[in-house]
């Protein structure tokens, strides 16, 4: 027996009507740790995009005769285990990991969510098909699975954003169809059955918004994920091809400079770490289900 | 009353909740009342109205972020609200003892009862385990659980809610507490389950001398168990008194508007005589439904056989019943979401397709459906206007103003204020709720509206506001209902025609007046009888009802499904052959071997329990 708390006309989010408006209106509603996910989130998009541009040397170039060199004018974060410019690797690796791993972590989560809302309100079969199909992908192993795609169709940016996307899918699926069901036994998607209601609309406008928020939390684990394996397929010679580097691969080839703390280490693993940090924080500070206006923050 | 003797005091007691900008808004104001030893006082109010805070704060509790900002309360010599966190500790389960609503949740599944019962009073150094299984044993007997040398070694799932909720019981009373707590301990109850779960409330705590606070929105309930009453609203105490006084001659306005809305009055209506040939608007023929592989017409989990009733346009078929009779199951085959493995189903003598796909959009349009839960029913994720909205595109094709036009007259409709249009669920009260939910129904424009236990969940002030909604409603409308519920009282006060529902089976149907008097099918004679009055003693009374022993043999499926607790059985008959269909001389139809005389005969003496 909750007490009511009368509700305020001012704590009412007033409906906004254009998207820009709206979009503005959940900027400015972000909590303080939302706004730094936020600003971490589009520092590395820009990163990503811009980076090469912004690199003072070339990726491959060896321009310091000290290997682990620590921070000085000419090389801002020292150099790597050849020599070569950590800073300018750093800003050329981040447009695959940022680009890539996001990519791929979308695509993962989105085709695993939508075939997850169609396994729910489609006949048994269809959702029997789906389910076994995603089974039988799950237990592939996901490095093989790489390997022989690699070796069949030779290394592409393409190729690997599909790998890691199909990697990553059944998971996505399993999570997102255990929500849907669930959600699909609920009173309001019974009413919506028996008013008549197609398909598309029980899927889109009765489940989905109410699934999307732990869909999002398991998208921004996702990847993480995928990062990581990235970096692995890098090491194996699979992923992206030298000289050019992801952010997870800077951090293995560096690995024997671990020791001495060198900066060829440390600055691509803080750079993993703020970008999913940053990922990670803004999802948690985006609106849930039925913002708990009444309950106070 | 000698402040001396009263064993428990609470003394401006003030329970505050933090609101926005660091305020603090009061939840429970200035409430005084003492309880003498031995003696039982209710707390009685709707929901918000703090009783379970003020119940909780006896313990020196305040639930989430609540703080008890003032005042005293002392249990025998002891000032709780002054005990730090280890001497709380100490008084919580060794003196003071808490029964809460929900038992089914309150156990742990993972163990069985006998740990969890006696877990207080051996970890405490109390009792030996021995000895603490001996007690408890006892109690098990005193609350008249069935088998009470073997009950302790269950699990939750392998028991009912009416022996948790005793066996609950049986865990608080274990350290012989000086004062007991029971938090709405009948209300998630069936009638029938409630009567007995109360005797052995009532009986155990008299013989243990403990004192005991009984927390309840339901009056007549309180009437049965307690010696004092306290009646609040908005954590403010409206009326205090002995029980006898507060049911008798209730001083405050409040009091009496909650005693009205307790007991609805059955509304008049002109009576229509239903024109002849017209086929009624829905008729369900011999319905057999259930869940599990169809086979030779019987599902496997069978919830409905050889159901056959009928609405005519513009009236209320009620269908009551116990939990797990089939009610809900009813409504969802009528609205396509269930398909039956046998029988018809019939709307505007048109038959209608057993699942969703072969249904036209008229026919959904024409059959509503409203839940019992508001909470589950409307999309959290949607504002009130988009609810609304949709209906009326799908149907009808509205948009733009006309629809706007038309969600206001919704609203309007359903009396609520405009301004809720755009807010979302989360942000309204249950009643509003519920108003919404049946606001959406009404916008299909539909003929027929399948109530749910519309107003179960709801405080019965609120329910009385829905339930006058649903008469004006079809005044106006000329609207249809089937109108589900648990409530006998709820039901005749609104419903023309009424169906009883046992275990899948309709074991009674007939009009409202039908229901007045005996005889009655043994089973809605005990639905009926089940119901508390109003009155102190009426627990008593009831006593002399004996329950019949338990069956030899094993039930066929074909024979009176109520044969197992039928007091009016007859052996060697009943449990031979399936019960013929008869009809009464008050047009009531049944399901028994007995003819009316002989059930009249059976059920004489015994007044009904509604209409005096």
């Amino acid at each position: 027996m909750t007490p009511t708390v009368p509700l305020r006309e001012e704590s009412m989010a007033k409906p906004v009507s254009t998207a820009a408006g709206r979009v503005w209106h959940l900027l400015s509603g972000l909590s303080t740790s939302g706004q730094v996910g936020l600003a971490l989130v589009v520092l590395w998009l820009v990163l990503g995009a811009a980076g090469p541009l912004l690199a003072p040397y070339d990726v491959g170039a060896f321009v310091s005769p000290e290997v682990f060199d620590g921070m000085s004018a000419r090389h801002w974060l020292g150099s790597d285990y050849l020599g070569r410019d950590v800073l300018s690797r750093l800003l050329s690796g981040a447009q695959y990991t940022v680009g890539l791993a996001l990519a791929s972590a979308l695509l993962a989560s989105a085709t695993g969510a939508g075939l997850a809302l169609t396994a729910t309100v489609s006949p048994r079969w269809v959702d029997e098909v789906i389910s076994r199909f995603m089974d039988t992908l799950i237990s592939i192993p996901s490095k093989v699975f790489a390997l022989v795609l690699v070796a069949a169709f030779g290394s592409s940016l393409a190729l690997l954003l599909l790998i890691a996307a199909a990697t990553y899918t059944p998971g996505a699926f399993r999570i997102a169809r255990a929500l849907a069901t669930n959600l699909n036994q609920m009173d309001y998607v019974q009413v919506a059955y028996a008013r008549g209601e197609g398909r598309l609309y029980i899927a889109t406008a009765e489940i989905m918004p109410n699934m999307i928020h732990p869909v999002l939390a398991d998208f921004g684990l996702r990847f993480v994920f995928i990062v990581l394996l990235l970096s692995g397929l890098s090491f194996l010679g699979l992923g992206v091809q030298p000289p050019n580097a992801d952010l997870g691969s800077l951090v293995r080839e560096n690995i024997s400079g671990l020791g001495d703390g060198a900066l060829a280490i440390l600055a691509p693993a803080v750079a993993i770490a703020t970008l999913t940090i940053g990922v990670n924080l803004l999802i948690d500070a985006l609106p849930g289900r039925g913002r708990r206006i009444t309950g106070g923050r | 009353m000698d402040a001396a003797q009263d064993h428990v005091q609470v003394s401006g007691l003030r329970i505050t909740a933090p609101a926005a900008g660091g305020q603090e808004t009061p939840i429970v104001s200035d409430v005084d009342f003492t309880i003498p030893k031995g003696q039982v006082l209710a707390l009685i109010g709707e929901s918000g109205s703090g009783k379970t805070s003020i119940a909780l704060a006896l313990m020196g509790y305040a639930r989430g972020d609540c703080r008890i900002a003032g005042g005293g309360v002392r249990v025998g010599d002891t000032e709780i609200l002054t005990l730090d966190a280890s001497q709380l500790r100490t008084v919580r389960g060794n003196r003071i003892a808490y029964v809460a609503q929900s038992a089914a949740s309150s156990f742990n599944p993972s163990r069985t009862i006998m740990d969890q019962v006696v877990e207080t009073a051996v970890g405490r150094g109390l009792l030996s385990r021995p000895a603490a299984e001996d007690k408890a044993v006892g109690l098990f007997r005193a609350l008249a659980l069935p088998q009470p040398e073997a009950i302790g070694e269950r699990y939750v799932h392998q028991l009912s809610g009416g022996q948790l909720q005793r066996l609950m019981a049986a865990m608080a009373l274990m350290t012989d507490p000086e004062l007991v707590i029971l938090d709405e301990p009948t209300t998630a109850l069936d009638v029938t389950t409630q009567i007995d779960v109360l005797r052995a409330f009532k009986r155990v705590v008299r013989q243990q001398g403990a004192t005991a606070l009984y927390v309840s929105h339901d009056l007549a309930v309180v009437a049965q168990v307690a010696d004092r009453i306290v009646v609040l609203q908005r954590g403010r105490v409206r009326e205090a008194g002995d029980a006898n006084q507060v049911l008798e001659k209730p001083a405050d306005i409040y009091t009496r508007t909650l005693m009205a809305a307790a007991r609805p009055p059955a509304q008049a209506r002109p009576h229509r005589p239903a024109p002849q040939q017209a086929p009624p608007l829905l008729e369900v023929r011999g319905l057999t439904a259930g869940y599990g592989r169809v086979e030779a017409g019987v599902p496997k989990i069978p919830v409905l056989r050889d159901i056959t009733l009928s609405i005519a346009k513009g009236t209320t078929l009620g269908v009551i019943g116990e939990s797990g009779s089939g009610k809900s199951t009813l409504a969802r085959v009528i609205a396509g979401l269930v398909a039956p493995a046998g029988g018809q189903v019939l709307f505007q003598g048109q038959p209608l397709a057993p699942t969703l796909s072969g249904r036209t959009r008229e026919q959904f349009q024409r059959i509503q459906l409203v839940f019992q839960n508001a909470d589950t029913a409307l999309n959290p994720a949607h504002t009130v206007s988009r609810i609304l909205s949709r209906p009326l595109s799908f149907y009808h094709g509205m948009d733009g103003r006309a629809r706007d036009r038309r969600v206001a007259d919704l609203l309007d409709l359903t009396q609520l204020p405009a301004g809720l249009a755009d807010r979302r669920c989360g942000e309204l009260s249950g009643g509003q709720k519920q108003r919404v939910n049946l606001a959406r129904a009404l916008a299909a424009d539909p003929h027929l509206i399948l109530c749910d236990e519309v107003t179960s969940a709801l405080d019965t002030v609120v329910g009385a506001a829905i339930l006058d909604l649903l008469a004006e409603l079809r005044r106006e409308l000329d609207l249809s209902y089937l109108f589900i519920s648990h409530d006998i009282s709820t039901v005749r006060a609104i419903c023309d025609d009424i169906a009883v529902l046992y275990a899948g089976q309709k074991v009674e149907m007939g009009p409202r007046n039908g229901f007045g008097d005996a005889p009655f099918h043994p089973y809605t004679d005990l639905l009926i009888g089940s119901v508390p009055e109003m009155r102190q003693g009426w627990l008593e009374e009831k006593e002399t009802a004996v329950a019949p022993p338990p069956l030899a043999t094993a039930q066929d499926a074909n024979l009176c499904r109520f044969l197992p607790r039928c007091a009016a059985r007859v052996e060697g008959l009943c449990d031979r052959l399936p019960p013929p269909r008869i009809v009464l001389d008050g047009g009531n139809e049944l399901l028994c071997h007995h003819d009316g005389q002989a059930l009249q005969h059976l059920q004489r003496g015994r007044q009904s329990a509604i209409n005096p």
